[in-house]
């Protein structure tokens, strides 16, 4: 077993990557992701990671760079938060087409404007189809374990797509908890290194990037969402190797206290690790509630969502984003269109909160839930969104 | 005029016969660009990796599933092809160190056109250059956005007729001088900055060849006639590029580690005319633009002549 570590979530983070030895980190500072980035200079100043920190002069650059890398067979991360997400959007998309494999730490920020530092998920929400895999983590330890299941996925030959691991700014990347370091054996034995078939190699020289013309560009897609869509088995057995080597077991979706439970809140990130308390006290009460955290964002794993609510009567759907002009926030509309003519058809309830840092306390959680319970009742199947705790409403 | 060194008469038969950039290409006729391509990919050879920028090289040459390039490229967008490069470059270099790849001299070239570098581009070459990677970027300048339909650039040069600067009855097309792109690649210092064109062949090799020797950044601004863009009969091209030169208008130099030197030093300039009156875009001209356009070269070729000065060895 590794040892056990009181460390910032963005140090331990920053530790992951040098346990993944990547070679490559091109990065620009954004708030709340530069102390991650700013740990991982360290490491190379100090000569304890054998990897060429790139400062780059902006988030495009930054994921420019790392497409770069990541094409002459070398192992790129780099790290970012909203604006700095939206500077590199073009490319974002563009390293998921050509199959380059780059990890990506989101520290989640809103979206300006206006501007805020604080967390909320409207940053990852606006790549959603960007075509990554996408992740959420609940805690440090989670990001810990899943920089080196990053790699091991997006590096897979049957993958070989970028990976990005959304962790809550501030809410996560800031606050200090216990990380169980892996020990170095265990890495080598779970994530081999970057060998892709194809390289910009002058023995073996290819062209990458070429013009999609029309009779050609369809082809081109599908082949690239196919690979995602079948990762899900990847990442699967990549999350239970984790387990047998390290003893934490991760799934896409993540329950809790679900057993007969009528009423499941449904969260992404480290609202989940409060909802679990107020489940806890819920449960304390006689109320029937369970929780359902959906880690795996893209590929949405349709068939463990449909079964982990599969008795359930309510949902109670937590975003922290807004699909302005939409039917709730993007975790619900999603939510909604995979139980669409499934056998069990809950009643689902939305509400948007915790925008931009604004605290979302066990007692709100508790308050929704009873909100969401008077709404049922009154309004059986309506398909409308709240918009938890705004002021002037 | 010694633009072509006594020592260098046969010199073109030391250039490989080799294509790396290979011909079926979709290139318009005539498009000197195209030219330069192919003698800076022989200037370089078979060790090199190509970043190019979005732009008509890059889609002349790529449309899947057929390539032109006999050489590791790649295309990601069209501001970043200086990121990309750098990226490779970086990439190689700690493979390299590791042992995963064995050590060898490997070029890392970024080509972009005047838009991808002066306009959108200029961000990620200046941060390139900054950060002081060991590649070469090459602005392939034909003085307008020629893929999109002929839009004016920043490297647009006064007086030019373009689609988004067209000469009307109260504006008579481009307004504002081309922006000094060589100046400004210099600026940061870097060990090599040059210009060329594909109508001065070995000029262009051995500048290429000399970028590639030098460890750091080096950029080469090359003139590239675009007989489309320009409206001129493609087989003017090179007697274009010949008569920017010998006008002053694009003067052949090279900053060496902070020396200027011209590799084409003009006695007498051409009249400027010359070069105009053979270019649909500048069909319009006034005899005082002429003019005004005459002194500015005048003017910018004087500057250039101090500079060599200033800056001569013992």
């Amino acid at each position: 077993m590794g040892k056990r570590i009181g460390l910032e979530v963005s140090l331990s983070a920053a530790e992951a990557v040098k346990m993944a030895n990547v070679d490559c980190i091109a990065a620009y500072p954004i708030t709340p992701q530069t102390h991650i980035v700013e740990h991982l200079s360290e490491l190379v100043n100090n000569g304890e990671l054998d990897a060429e920190f790139i400062p780059v002069e902006s988030e495009h650059s930054a994921m420019s760079v790392s497409a770069g890398v990541s094409a002459v067979g070398a192992r790129a991360f780099t790290c970012t938060s909203s604006q700095g997400l939206s500077l590199m959007n073009e490319i974002v998309h563009i390293v998921a087409s050509m199959r380059l494999p780059v990890v990506m730490i989101l520290a989640n920020r809103s979206m300006s404007g206006p501007i805020s530092i604080w967390n909320d998920h409207t940053d990852v929400m606006s790549i959603r189809d960007c075509g990554w895999i996408q992740v959420f983590a609940n805690n440090g330890q989670e990001v810990f374990d899943n920089v080196l299941f990053a790699y091991r996925v997006a590096e897979s030959q049957n993958v070989m797509l970028p990976l990005i691991i959304n962790i809550d700014g501030f809410i996560l990347t800031h606050v200090i908890e216990p990380v169980e370091f892996w020990e170095k054996e265990q890495v080598e034995q779970y994530l081999p290194n970057f060998s892709p078939i194809h390289t910009l190699d002058p023995d073996k020289p290819v062209t990458m990037g070429g013009v999609g013309m029309p009779y050609v560009f369809s082809e081109a897609k599908v082949a690239q969402d196919e690979p995602l869509k079948q990762s899900k088995s990847v990442i699967i057995t990549a999350w239970k190797e984790l387990g047998d080597i390290v003893g934490r077991y991760y799934k896409p979706i993540e329950t809790y206290r679900i057993e007969d439970a009528e009423t499941l809140f449904v969260t992404q990130g480290s609202f989940g690790e409060t909802v679990s308390l107020v489940v806890d006290a819920l449960r304390d009460e006689g109320k029937s509630v369970g929780l359902v955290m959906d880690r795996l964002w893209r590929p949405f794993p349709f068939d463990e969502f449909r079964e982990a609510t599969s008795q359930a009567k309510n949902l109670i759907v937590i975003d922290r984003a807004i699909s302005y002009g939409g039917q709730g926030g993007p975790l619900a509309i999603d939510i909604r269109s995979t139980l669409y003519k499934g056998e069990n058809q809950p009643n689902i309830t939305n509400f948007i909160c915790g925008l931009a840092g604004r605290d979302v306390t066990i007692d709100d959680f508790k308050n929704i839930y009873h909100k969401a319970i008077e709404k049922v009742k009154k309004h059986p199947r309506e398909e409308d969104f709240e918009y938890y705790g705004v002021r002037g409403k | 005029m010694e633009i072509v060194e006594p020592t260098n008469v046969y010199a073109y038969k030391l250039i490989t016969k080799k294509e790396y950039f290979a011909p079926g290409h979709r290139a318009c006729q005539g498009c000197a660009e195209a030219l330069a391509v192919r003698l800076v990919a022989k200037a370089l050879g078979r060790n090199v990796i190509v970043a190019s920028a979005t732009g008509c090289m890059e889609i002349i040459s790529s449309p899947m599933p057929f390539t032109s390039w006999r050489v590791p490229w790649i295309h990601v967008a069209f501001e970043n092809a200086a990121a990309v490069a750098t990226g490779a470059e970086a990439g190689m270099k700690v493979l390299m160190r590791k042992g995963r790849v064995p050590k060898k001299k490997i070029t890392f070239l970024a080509m972009a056109g005047d838009g991808g570098t002066s306009d959108i581009g200029v961000q990620a070459l200046s941060g390139a250059l900054e950060r002081g990677h060991d590649f070469i970027y090459i602005c392939y300048d034909n003085e307008a956005y020629m893929n999109t339909g002929i839009q004016r650039s920043s490297s647009t040069p006064y007086g030019a007729s373009t689609t988004t600067s067209p000469a009307g009855k109260l504006i008579p097309g481009q307004m504002t001088w081309k922006k000094n792109m060589p100046e400004i690649a210099a600026a940061h210092s870097i060990p090599y900055v040059a210009t060329a064109c594909p109508s001065y062949p070995i000029d262009l090799v051995e500048k290429v060849k000399k970028a590639a020797k030098i460890k750091g950044p080096a950029y080469i601004h090359m003139l590239s006639v675009c007989p489309t863009g320009w409206r001129l009969p493609p087989e003017l091209s090179i007697k274009a590029g010949r008569l920017a030169v010998e006008t002053g208008v694009f003067p052949l130099y090279e900053v060496d580690h902070g020396r200027y030197r011209f590799t084409g030093k003009i006695e007498k300039l051409r009249p400027v005319e010359e070069y105009l009156k053979i270019q649909g875009r500048f069909r319009h001209l006034s005899v005082e633009m002429i003019d005004t356009i005459q002194k500015r070269v005048v003017e910018e070729y004087e500057k250039l002549e101090k500079k060599v000065e200033m800056t001569e060895g013992d």
